[in-house]
């Protein structure tokens, strides 16, 4: 044993606090109410921490912890309840969102969402992914689409660009034979029951900022019952596309977002303007 | 209040439903038991604001379940044979999470799309597991209209003692026929007790979050839920047990049945006595937990026993368990929607048990 691991378990706290610049007169970042203290599980450079972190922050500035349930997938995102502070329910794969329906009928005062991946979302749940849009069920689904399927170790997603490899389609999407990539926002978009449909990323401090507010819409309009609010976050997969954290966010520019194009596909704001 | 009413037993469910005060009702249109959906989507809402919803398919309305029983409302969900095939792994998660709920199967004749007629052809897919894993339902199985109503209370009652998902095993000709049943009293829609300890419904300050799950990756976790459910199911086995015993007292024979082919052996059991033959039946009420004793302890008393069945051999092989070896246990079944009639039960305990006609 070395002298580290014999100090007490105080003392890098309080020498942190001791030598800190930080103050609570000069802090300006800390971790939401929302957000336990539980060390996340993603990889380096994921973009699921980030999105927590948002959904953590946009709940406590609306001071609706009381009152909000979220519905976790399966897939990298299925231990989303051991990291968020609120009542979670965890879903079979691809059913989060009428686990979602189930608890926002039965509850509907309260704020409901859907948090999932594109496997869960646009290959197994497709069925429930369109009815739940469809019904205009007034919940919010957030959709993290990297193109791959993270848990499981790398296989092709029905978000995989044409020509990407993955562990299924180890000489690249071949859209002939595997079918071309499923872009389920712009499908959900053209039902009647979805309010508000938006694509946003996680990979500059800016974008970041957008998907917050997305997601803080999703809520505002769920609190006026407007109908389902969507918002995909495209995001990187740095261990499964075989990329360090830079690399994938320089893909993810180069190539999941022409693809994919950020901004509003459904914004009832701006028509109103 | 009591009320007396003819009712089809689909109708019948579907209005103690609203009366148990129900919260919501997820489904999908199958026959023979779209009626459950029908009655309610015409009668609940305006009555006590239940929530009833069509859900796109048994996966979805079963996991609507899931979500809805996680709040702690009364919810419940009704199908047939193969729609009660698609909820299978929703049923497995609803169990491990131990969510109170109601599952309502009117049993049809399969295997595969099958027919639409009556059949008891998923005892071991409600008895014996059905979806991946240890797991066990509370199975309460009618033979009358009267029944149908009166377990959809008696079922949410179970369900939330015992935190379980409770399935009614009926079949297409309890759903379709019509009698005369006695309706109990509304009862109020209610907020059930305890549900900060466990449910999803919003979490205050000064409390925990909780969660529901069924994912326990640590395998020493993992078998720890699971020795948790093995004790519940235990518990479950030693204090729910109901069974009817018909003229088993003095019976020199014994023919087990349950659901409608139980008021069938019934009358083939009667036609038995008037040729002089002593026979009873054991219609096992609750299928989980199985009467285990009570057809041990009458098997000590008669020279053997006749299971009948509208499937080809499930229940039988409970029945041998219980038995173990002590007389013969024949058995007689009708499958892919046939009905026996009682004739032809007595025809079969005959050449069975008696080797021919008496």
């Amino acid at each position: 044993m070395n002298e580290k691991t014999m100090l007490d378990d105080d003392h890098y706290e309080n020498v942190i606090r001791e030598e800190s610049v930080c103050t609570s007169e000069n802090l300006v970042y800390e971790r939401p109410e929302t957000l336990l203290d539980t060390p996340l599980h993603y990889c380096p450079g994921c973009g699921h921490g980030v999105v927590h972190r948002i959904i953590a922050e946009v709940v406590d500035e609306l001071g609706i912890q009381e009152e909000t349930i979220g519905v976790a997938p399966v897939g990298c995102a299925v231990f989303a309840y051991n990291y968020l502070n609120i009542d979670m329910s965890e879903a079979a794969h691809g059913r989060a969102s009428a686990v979602a329906t189930g608890i926002k009928r039965v509850l509907p005062e309260k704020y409901v969402f859907s948090y999932q991946g594109d496997g869960d979302l646009a290959a197994i749940g497709t069925g429930e992914t369109i009815h739940t849009c469809n019904r205009g069920e007034n919940l919010l689904i957030i959709f993290i689409n990297n193109g791959i399927y993270g848990m499981t170790g790398g296989q092709m997603a029905p978000t995989t660009l044409p020509g990407m490899k993955s562990t299924t389609s180890p000489f690249g999407r071949d859209v002939k034979s595997m079918g071309a990539p499923l872009k389920i926002t712009d499908l959900v978009a053209q039902l009647p029951g979805t309010y508000y449909v938006t694509r946003q990323s996680v990979h500059k401090p800016a974008n970041v900022r957008k998907t917050k507010k997305a997601i803080l819409k999703g809520f505002q309009f769920q609190k006026e019952n407007k109908g389902t609010c969507f918002v995909e976050v495209v995001s990187n997969c740095p261990s499964n596309w075989k990329m360090t954290p830079l690399e994938s966010n320089k893909f993810l520019e180069d190539q999941m977002l022409p693809f994919y194009p950020l901004g509003d596909l459904k914004n009832p704001e701006r028509k109103e303007k | 209040m009591k009320e007396l009413k003819l009712m089809k037993g689909n109708e019948a469910l579907a209005e103690a439903a609203i009366r148990a005060g129900c919260d919501a009702y997820f489904g999908y249109p199958i026959t023979p038991q779209s009626e459950v959906l029908e009655y309610l989507s015409r009668e609940a809402e305006n009555r006590t604001g239940m929530v009833i919803l069509q859900a796109e398919s048994e996966v979805a309305s079963i996991n609507m379940v899931y979500g809805a029983a996680g709040t702690g409302k009364k919810v419940m969900t009704s199908s047939s044979s193969p729609g009660v095939s698609l909820m299978q792994e929703g049923i497995s998660y609803i169990a491990c999470a131990e969510l109170p709920c109601l599952l309502v199967n009117v049993n049809r004749g399969g295997p595969g799309l099958g027919t639409i007629q009556p059949s008891q052809g998923d005892y071991f897919q409600t008895v014996k597991g059905g979806g991946h894993g240890d797991y066990k339902l509370i199975v309460l199985a009618p033979s009358t209209v009267q029944e149908m109503a009166d377990f959809v209370d008696e079922g949410f009652e179970l369900a939330f003692k015992y935190r379980n998902p409770v399935m009614i095993l009926s079949d297409g000709a309890l759903g379709q026929m019509m009698e005369k049943v006695e309706l109990q009293a509304q009862k109020e829609r209610v907020t059930m007790p305890g549900l900060d300890a466990w449910a999803t419904i919003g979490k205050p300050v000064n409390r925990d979050h909780n969660v529901i799950t069924s994912l326990h990756i640590q395998p020493d976790k993992m078998e720890e839920i699971n020795i948790h459910l093995q004790k519940k199911y235990r518990t479950i086995e030693e204090n729910e047990i109901r069974v009817e015993m018909i003229n088993c007292d003095d019976a020199e024979y014994i023919i087990t049945a349950y659901g409608l082919v139980a008021r069938i052996c019934t009358k083939a059991a009667e036609l038995a006595r008037d040729k002089g033959i002593k026979v009873g039946v054991i219609r096992p009420i609750t299928l989980f937990p199985f009467p285990i004793n009570e057809i041990a302890e009458a098997a000590g008393k008669v020279k053997g026993i006749l299971d009948v069945e509208m499937n080809a051999g499930q229940m039988v092989e409970d029945v041998r368990l219980s038995v173990n070896g002590k007389v013969p246990v024949e058995f007689y079944g009708r499958m892919g929607g046939i009905v026996p009639t009682p004739e032809e039960i007595l025809e079969a305990f005959e050449e069975k048990l008696l080797g021919g006609a008496k």
